[in-house]
């Protein structure tokens, strides 16, 4: 560990603040004053089970619905009020990859990641040529710059979308479930991907998902929402959670424990296992 | 020399034939365009040297759009003779160069999409296997429907009525009011211009004659059936095509429905069930129209014009406006829903396919009324 607790200490400051964030549609409320911080570098996860409202979570910090209340904070900026000029400085540090990749279909993948550079640079065809090649290089796809995303597999898509997600150096990279749907070597090479950049680069890493492999491959800390409490019922070292935490409802996520058993009482223990 | 957003750039001569660049500061995606700029302009034009080096020692930050500079710079000196050379390369820069290779990014650029030459033959070759293509599934599609009609004629409770009546509300009752405010208008237009020419004759009554016969034969059809294509024809085809992208259609076949029975027979016969009573709505509502000139601008009563479009009218004008109503809304739906099942898995093609559903449509109900119009010359 290269002095990564280092930048959990509170002289670091954090890169990414939800305050009191409360969130939903309509009248339904999904997510209830969960407050939390990510800080620079670290692979910060989002767990918990179908329907708690990750997604819901991650489309509020990038801004993509407005909150019921509370802010969220991006390297300084709040995100959910800001218009503009303002909200596009705050989106250019940010790049998201979505569930099913979401290329746009009608382009080639070197058109695709070069997208964002002839739109939002001024750099030279030729330089944004070189920077394209360079990053489906870094997902490994060379050689594929010409293809249409219909022509590729599912993991190809989605390492596709990371290269687009990259092309501006974000410093922060989100992903929604970015296993999911994917066969477990393909889904361990976009782990493997992922510590990749983070190590290389330095970037920021906030993924949802439930895979229960990939929490621990990559996590460094992890929180994990419940849709009963529309909030926070763990946070922390995921190894650790897994072992100390006594809330069943944790324990019944690391150990693929099935919460709904005939004739069983509905619920153990509900400790929260509130970490730094 | 300090570039404005933070890097800086010294060019020093370290040998006889060799130059230095010594770059420090951040070199990111912000400045990279003005980085490259100054460093093309203090390339060296003197011809003894021949080496130019890259002293990276002073660098805090390069993303990848600094890496893109340096390899252009690199591919361009190469190009034109120099030998080219990293020195101290920071570390935070080697991480990201472990998940590259610079030196592949040198050799080939994007292949532009090399213009084929036309070859008339080729071109021709392609034409007649996409034709056949097409009819295929045309003939496929037709195959698919009559198979579900047959089914349909056998076991009627196995239809799905909801959805008809609900297709019915869709391609009918919504497009009431554009139908008749379109054809009010036709109606108008029609007698206005006929108006123009007859008053000349003093034979204004004839207005009458000609928005009724027009009308019923020819234009009350013709407008309804481009509205229903244009409403109906492209959001059959939109719908059943994202459906496809979504895999809903491959569920249901998985499921035991036949597709196209499920999907498109509700529609199909929807259309063809309002087409007609559309397209009865717009005679009327067209004759009013004209009546409205009638009395406003020509002086008639509405007794007289109503009298004279009855007189001049035949059942036969409006029996045949019908049928080919009939004719049209079955080809509109049709071909509506036969794009939307050729749409393949991406937003691109549901666009394609529907904009081809209207295309096709409203070609096919011009070329139709053709057809019409010959065999009721004949036989009418």
């Amino acid at each position: 560990m290269d002095g990564k607790e280092l930048r959990q200490g509170p002289e670091k400051r954090p890169i990414i603040e939800v305050k009191n964030l409360t969130a939903g549609f309509g009248d339904e409320v999904v997510l209830k004053d969960v407050s939390f911080s990510v800080y620079p570098g670290e692979i910060f996860l989002v767990i918990g089970g179908s329907g708690c409202g990750k997604s819901t979570l991650l489309k509020h910090i990038v801004g993509l619905y407005p909150p019921m209340e509370g802010e969220v904070i991006i390297d300084g900026d709040d995100i959910t009020t800001a218009e503009d000029f303002e909200l596009y400085r705050i989106l250019r540090k940010i790049g998201v990859l979505f569930q099913s990749g979401a290329l746009f279909s009608s382009m080639t993948l070197w058109e695709n990641v070069a997208l964002p550079l002839q739109e939002f640079t001024s750099l030279p065809e030729d330089v944004i040529d070189i920077l394209v090649r360079m990053k489906l290089q870094m997902v490994h796809l060379e050689g594929y710059e010409e293809k249409f995303p219909s022509e590729l597999s599912g993991g190809m898509q989605k390492r596709a979308a990371l290269a687009r997600a990259m092309a501006l150096d974000p410093k922060i990279l989100f992903f929604d479930e970015p296993s999911a749907g994917l066969d477990p070597v393909t889904a361990a090479e976009i782990d493997l991907l992922i510590k990749q950049i983070n190590t290389s680069l330095g970037t920021t890493m906030v993924i949802v998902t439930h895979e229960l492999e990939s929490i621990f491959a990559i996590a460094e800390r992890v929180i994990m929402l419940d849709k009963e409490e529309k909030g926070i019922i763990a946070s922390g070292d995921p190894r650790e959670l897994k072992e100390k935490c006594k809330d069943e409802r944790v324990q019944n996520f690391f150990n693929r424990r099935p919460a709904l058993v005939p004739g069983k009482k509905r619920m153990g223990a509900t400790e929260k296992c509130l970490g730094k | 020399m300090k570039n404005q957003d933070g890097a800086q750039i010294e060019v020093v001569s370290s040998g006889k034939n060799r130059v230095t660049f010594q770059i420090s500061g951040s070199v990111t995606i912000d400045n990279s365009v003005s980085v490259r700029k100054e460093i093309h302009s203090r390339i060296p034009s003197d011809i003894s040297i021949n080496i130019v080096e890259f002293d990276l020692a002073g660098v805090s930050v390069m993303d990848s759009a600094g890496i893109a500079v340096i390899v252009d710079i690199q591919k361009y000196l190469k190009d034109h003779g120099f030998e080219f050379r990293v020195i101290n390369l920071p570390s935070k820069v080697s991480g990201l160069l472990k998940l590259i290779d610079p030196e592949s990014l040198l050799i080939g650029e994007k292949e532009l999409k090399a213009k084929k030459e036309f070859n008339f033959i080729e071109f021709l070759g392609e034409v007649a296997f996409e034709a056949l293509e097409e009819c295929r599934s045309v003939v496929t599609f037709l195959g698919d429907i009559v198979i579900a009609l047959a089914s349909l004629i056998r076991h009627p409770r196995r239809m799905r009525w909801d959805e008809f009546f609900l297709f019915v509300e869709r391609a009918g009752t919504d497009a009431l009011p554009i139908v008749a405010l379109l054809s009010l208008l036709m109606g108008l237009i029609m007698a206005f211009q006929a108006a123009v020419q007859l008053r000349q004759f003093g034979a204004n009554i004839f207005v009458a004659d000609l928005v009724g016969i027009s009308i019923l034969r020819e234009l009350g059809p013709l407008l309804t059936a481009i509205i229903i294509a244009g409403r109906s024809g492209a959001s059959f085809a939109a719908e059943i095509g994202t459906m496809k992208v979504s895999e809903e259609v491959d569920a249901l076949s998985t499921m035991g429905f036949e597709a196209v029975s499920f999907l498109a027979l509700p529609r199909i016969l929807a259309a063809t069930f309002v087409g007609p009573l559309l397209t009865l709505v717009g005679d009327f509502v067209g004759i009013f129209g004209g009546l409205i000139v009638g009395l406003i601008s020509l002086d008639l009563s509405a007794t007289a014009y109503l009298e004279e479009t009855y007189t001049a009218i035949t059942f036969f004008d409006l029996f045949s406006g019908l049928i080919k109503s009939v004719a049209f809304a079955i080809l509109i739906a049709g071909v509506g829903c036969l794009r939307g099942f050729q749409v393949e898995r991406s937003a691109d093609s549901v666009g394609k396919k529907t904009t081809s559903a209207v295309v096709s449509g409203i070609f096919l109900i011009v070329f139709a009324d053709a057809i019409f119009t010959i065999i009721f010359h004949y036989f009418g």
